[in-house]
């Protein structure tokens, strides 16, 4: 029998992006909160410039406990599932710890994708076999939240339309905010200076992207250093702004929020009414059950929806919230693949930059432009970067000029071109189809012998043709800023395991398609909230983490302020 | 994300045609690399102390650690047809790619150890069998197109497959030379210099970045810098 310890009011099941963001309004509200963390603390000497450690043996994160229940992957049914790697990791702050920091709200078309183009364009364009609906609520709903936590987490950018004041320095198309972000944008670099002017020469308006990553002294930590590790090395200086340095230590402060490491929680129990009662959790050799009032899950989606079917009980038994059968179904990962990728006769002076520091487009991203005569909905953001390291570098593409990857010939390329290539980044607008889902893998198992999940998904039309359409412009952009080779890559066939992986808890008002009603807690559990990407419906053309992070904010707020119609 | 770009139809190509670029003066010094060293540690954020006798290299003290001798034999070789010692500058061997690998197998990458004890049998049992030599002593044409062979997976005997064996040596011998030199590879910091990387820093200045290439190579190890280092030796000063 698991050791039952003392209840808490709330307990959060993981304390990374979103579980830490959701910790401290609970904290700050008085609520006793207990989050409980599979990986431990993790500190900015823990992050040194080390392309071999970080980026190619993938430290920390191969040694987490993600790392043993990685999913399998399969394009369809009737292919077999195998496994591969998980893109995440395990800390308290998670994949914020050494994430891209991209940070991003979506687009007002992104809460509205099947009514406005049934509006636009009829409902006819809505791709045979989606299962895309309208968020419960658009974008203005959501905007207070974006805005808490690019102030309190410290995002740094350049607006492009504060309270409808457009300016061209930002992004355009971005939804009305309420004021500019806290800090100035990444500094510019030749290269962004490069394919900046040479999107004005298209008459496309560049922009420097959003990032949590600090450009001055913020809230006590010092701006970005720009010295190259950033991707997968999470930061030095601490100016990434994960939740570890700024949501997490703010919830502690308060003296309401317990983090428990190493704590690897296997079930969340519900009693006979169908409420939730706590989970169970292993650390070390250890067994306890955690009683709560309230229980959060935040892991990330694959965990959230494992999490979930893993509960079964008399109550739910083909796992918990899911007597509908829609836990696991609307799943959808990003296609952010199919990259272009080019070659310059000059360097581009990216040995210190990061994968945050670039340039975007969003003339052809949502709705942005007329889809009237065009076969598909939707569209890409344009995204180039800085970020260069010397091993990956050499394993760069050498468009055709040698005849092997290797020798002589190969080396004079290399110690030519080392850095004078670029490949581009682009974010599509991905749909949710009836045949994309997860659900328990029936064969392979984590170290504890329960099921892995399964992945079956594919990319269908709509984000092939997407695809297609964006290398045209980006190979067009880099054609432009003087690119003297162009390659692109294929357009991408299964979802692999990801990590902008959405759905599987979708939020909805309808409890016959959707998991978690419009403030994020179970329609068939109501003292069970989850927040994370696995509640998204869309996926917008641009970075989940900030969305997924302002969701989890206006989820703790609604339960501290809900307190007693929630957990009594 | 693999971008490797494997092999690509023949093209005239020219090798001498190189960047007019103060950067790589270093490049072709080759065996003048430790002055090179010298010349950026003075620059850098960790004074080197100055070797007694700089023009002597400090005695190498290595044991093979699961490798064996005949096997790294073969390797080295491999190593060098693949990044090779040429007059465009030193190449895998002077990184000393196959000691680093040799360390990778015997810890982090053990899971490739028994690919690449069957590999290298089976290009040393194929070298004998074929050209009725040594891998390490035939000429280098012909060591190039065994290699080849491999690649295109052309040839029996290999794990996970020719062309899987091939990808691993691949893998690894870049590990080896562009790698931190704290592994045991990209010793003296050649891999860096060949590709004019200027080196780890702790902070980027916009001037830096504006030098590019330019900027005079700083020859520092992640490990060169006190807070990554198991212990500053000063009861963690450095902890931020």
């Amino acid at each position: 029998m698991p050791r039952r310890l003392e209840g808490a009011d709330v307990v959060i099941v993981g304390l990374g992006a979103a579980g830490g963001v959701a910790s401290l309004p609970l904290a700050r509200a008085g609520l006793k909160v207990i989050g409980l963390e599979a990986g431990g603390w993790l500190g900015p000497r823990d992050f040194g410039p080390d392309e071999l450690r970080n980026n190619y043996r993938n430290w920390p994160q191969a040694v987490q406990k993600c790392a043993g229940e990685a999913p399998t992957v399969r394009a369809t049914a009737s292919d077999r599932a195998v496994q591969g790697g998980h893109p995440m990791m395990n800390a308290v702050g998670g994949t914020s710890m050494h994430y891209w920091a991209q940070s991003w709200r979506l687009n007002p078309w992104d809460f509205e994708v099947a009514s406005a183009t049934r509006r636009r364009y009829g409902a006819g364009r809505i791709p045979a076999g989606s299962t895309v609906e309208d968020w419960p609520f658009g974008y203005e709903e959501l905007e207070p939240f974006y805005d808490l936590v690019e102030h309190t987490v410290g995002v740094s950018g350049q607006a492009g339309n504060v309270l409808g004041d457009i300016d061209r320095r930002g992004n355009i198309f971005e939804g009305e905010r309420r004021r500019p972000y806290p800090m100035q944008p990444l500094r510019a670099s030749p290269f962004t200076e490069l394919m900046g002017a040479a999107a004005r020469g298209l008459d496309w308006n560049p922009f420097q992207g959003p990032a949590a990553i600090t450009t001055e002294a913020y809230d006590g930590r010092p701006p970005c250093q720009y010295h190259g590790f950033c991707s997968r090395g999470g930061c030095h200086v601490r100016s990434k702004s994960s939740t570890a340095f700024t949501a997490i230590p703010k919830a502690q402060e308060t003296g309401n929020l317990e983090v428990v490491p190493y704590a690897r929680v296997t079930r969340v129990v519900a009693g006979g009414d169908g409420r939730v009662t706590g989970v169970e959790y292993v650390k070390g050799n250890e067994h306890f059950y955690q009683p709560a009032q309230v229980v959060l899950l935040a892991g990330y989606t694959y965990e959230n929806v494992r999490l979930l079917l893993l509960s079964e009980s008399s109550a739910f038994p083909n796992g918990l919230a899911n007597n509908s059968g829609q836990v696991g179904r609307h799943y959808l990962s990003h296609h952010q693949g199919a990259p272009v990728t080019a070659l310059f006769d000059r360097d581009l002076h990216n040995w210190y930059g990061l994968p945050a520091q670039g340039v975007a487009i969003d003339e052809w991203a949502d709705d942005n432009f007329d889809h009237g005569a065009l076969d598909f909905i939707g569209g890409a953001n344009l995204w180039v970067h800085t970020d260069r390291r010397p091993m990956s570098a050499v394993r760069m593409n050498t468009f055709g000029q040698t005849s092997r990857n290797w020798g002589s010939q190969w080396k004079a390329f290399i110690m030519k071109n080392a850095d004078r290539s670029n490949s581009s980044y682009i974010q599509k607008t991905t749909l949710p189809y009836e045949d994309n889902y997860l659900d328990l893998d029936p064969e392979v198992k984590d170290p504890f012998g329960q099921p892995v999940i399964r992945i079956t998904a594919r990319y269908h039309e709509n984000e092939l043709r997407i695809a297609q359409f964006a290398q045209d412009k980006m190979e067009q952009w880099y054609r432009e800023a003087g690119a003297t080779h162009v390659t692109r890559s294929g357009l991408g066939n299964a979802m692999g395991a990801s990590t902008h992986a959405y759905g599987g808890t979708r939020m909805g008002d309808d409890r016959e398609t959707n998991v978690v009603d419009r403030w994020g807690f179970c329609h068939e559990v109501s003292n069970l909230g989850i927040v994370g990407a696995s509640v998204m419906g869309t996926s917008g053309a641009r970075n989940p983490t900030l969305t997924s992070q302002a969701l989890s904010w206006r989820t703790a707020d609604y339960l501290a302020n809900n307190w007693s119609q929630v957990a009594e | 994300m693999a971008q490797d770009d494997p092999t690509m139809p023949d093209r005239e190509f020219e090798p001498g045609a190189q960047p007019e670029n103060p950067g790589r003066r270093n490049l072709l010094k080759g065996a003048g690399l430790v002055g090179a060293a010298a010349i950026g540690g003075s620059g850098a954020l960790i004074a080197q102390q100055p070797s007694p006798a700089q023009n002597e290299p400090a005695p190498v003290r290595e044991a093979l650690e699961v490798l064996t001798a005949a096997e790294v034999e073969t390797l080295e070789v491999i190593c060098d047809c693949l990044i090779p010692s040429d007059e465009l500058g030193p190449g895998a061997r002077e990184a000393r790619a196959a000691h680093f690998i040799d360390r990778a197998l015997a810890g982090p990458d053990a899971d490739d150890l028994e690919a690449f004890r069957i590999g290298l049998a089976a290009v040393e049992d194929y070298a004998r069998t074929v050209v009725g030599k040594p891998f390490s002593q035939i000429i280098r044409d012909r060591q190039e197109s065994i290699l080849l062979a491999l690649q295109q997976n052309k040839l029996d005997g290999f794990m996970p497959s020719a062309a899987g064996f091939f990808n691993l040596l691949r893998n690894h011998t870049i590990n080896g030379t562009f790698c931190d030199p704290y592994y045991g590879g990209n010793r003296d910091f050649v891999g860096w210099d060949m590709i004019r990387y200027p080196g780890v820093r702790i902070g980027a200045s916009e001037r830096d970045v504006e030098l590019g290439a330019d900027l005079p190579p700083n020859h520092q190890s992640a490990y060169d810098y006190l807070p990554y280092t198991k212990t500053d030796g000063r009861g963690g000063a450095n902890r931020a």
